[in-house]
């Protein structure tokens, strides 16, 4: 973590909450929980409720779908931490590993439907360009998306092009596989609030 | 207004309002990444941009120019959370704009 503060400037609930974590889990806790602990009125609270809500909150997208789009996502951002961490919980939300470990190889072949695949293509070209125009959405429109799913995978790019730029900018480190396992089964059961 | 917009509206309202250690001038314009100055230009470009390629060096300079971490880590937030509220709004834009022409 590039900024002492996020690793060890946290008041007190917050150091109380990461001991039951790490007597729980058995794990370190991850930079991601230390960054959204650390003043959670400026930026945490906020933050997780929009997060929740996109990756939770009602929508024609599964659980498993919405995550291996922040997966998705990250990848094009680059984003170590955040590849690791949500292709873990799409693994598990879909209980099937090689639905996302295809995807993330190469999302023309992947074995998932059309409206998921122009969705991802979608969110890849705004994560890479930073800009869709309507012939971009109107190929999602066209593969069977709905406006309202289009709506709601935004949602997630909204959320991880967030989230991905602050794990790269503080530099989040990458644990191992045991940690993932350890917050995709949090995240699974608890969502993000 | 969906639930997102609320909630994005009430996190932007949040680290561009009061009672935060950077000023309101430099949040805002790290939001917008226009009219900085100094080494912020470079971090806040690089967050918006491509923020894999942020280094330690970005981040002393910032530090170097008097900024404390509190009031870094409030405009790498502010620069993050700008770009993705923007490709937002365009995404969203396109979205009407393909329905028009359908």
């Amino acid at each position: 973590m590039r900024l002492a503060i996020l690793d060890k400037g946290h008041g007190i609930g917050a150091k109380v909450l990461f001991a039951a974590i790490r007597l729980f889990s058995g794990q370190r806790v991850v930079d991601a929980v230390k960054l959204v602990a650390y003043r959670p009125e400026f930026y945490g609270n906020p933050m997780k409720r929009l997060t929740h809500e996109a990756m939770r909150g009602p929508s024609d997208w599964s659980v498993g779908d919405r995550e291996l789009m922040a997966a998705y996502i990250s990848k094009v951002n680059g984003t170590e931490f955040c590849i690791r961490a949500h292709s873990a919980v799409a693994r598990k939300a879909y209980q099937d590993d090689e639905r996302v470990s295809a995807t993330l190889a190469d999302l023309d072949t992947a074995p998932i439907g059309e409206p998921l695949r122009a969705t991802l293509r979608m969110l890849g070209k705004l994560a890479r360009d930073r800009v869709v125009d309507a012939d971009d959405v109107r190929g999602v429109l066209a593969a069977g998306a709905s406006r309202r799913q289009i709506e709601d995978a935004l949602a997630v790019s909204l959320a991880f092009n967030v989230t991905d730029r602050l794990a790269d900018a503080f530099q989040f480190a990458v644990p191992g596989p045991k940690a993932f396992e350890s917050g995709a089964k949090f995240l699974l059961a608890r969502g993000y609030r | 207004m969906s639930d997102i917009t609320r909630t994005r509206e009430a996190l932007v309202a949040r680290i561009l309002g009061n009672d935060a250690r950077a000023s309101r001038q430099q949040r805002n314009a790290a939001f917008d990444n226009a009219g900085l100055e100094g080494p912020l230009v470079t971090l806040v470009d690089k967050v918006v941009r491509r923020a894999n390629t942020v280094t330690d060096q970005d981040v002393s300079a910032a530090r170097a120019a008097g900024l404390s971490e509190d009031q870094i880590f409030e405009v790498v937030v502010c620069a993050a959370v700008g770009e993705a509220v923007r490709q937002h709004e365009r995404a969203l834009a396109a979205l009407d704009a393909a329905e028009r022409k359908a």
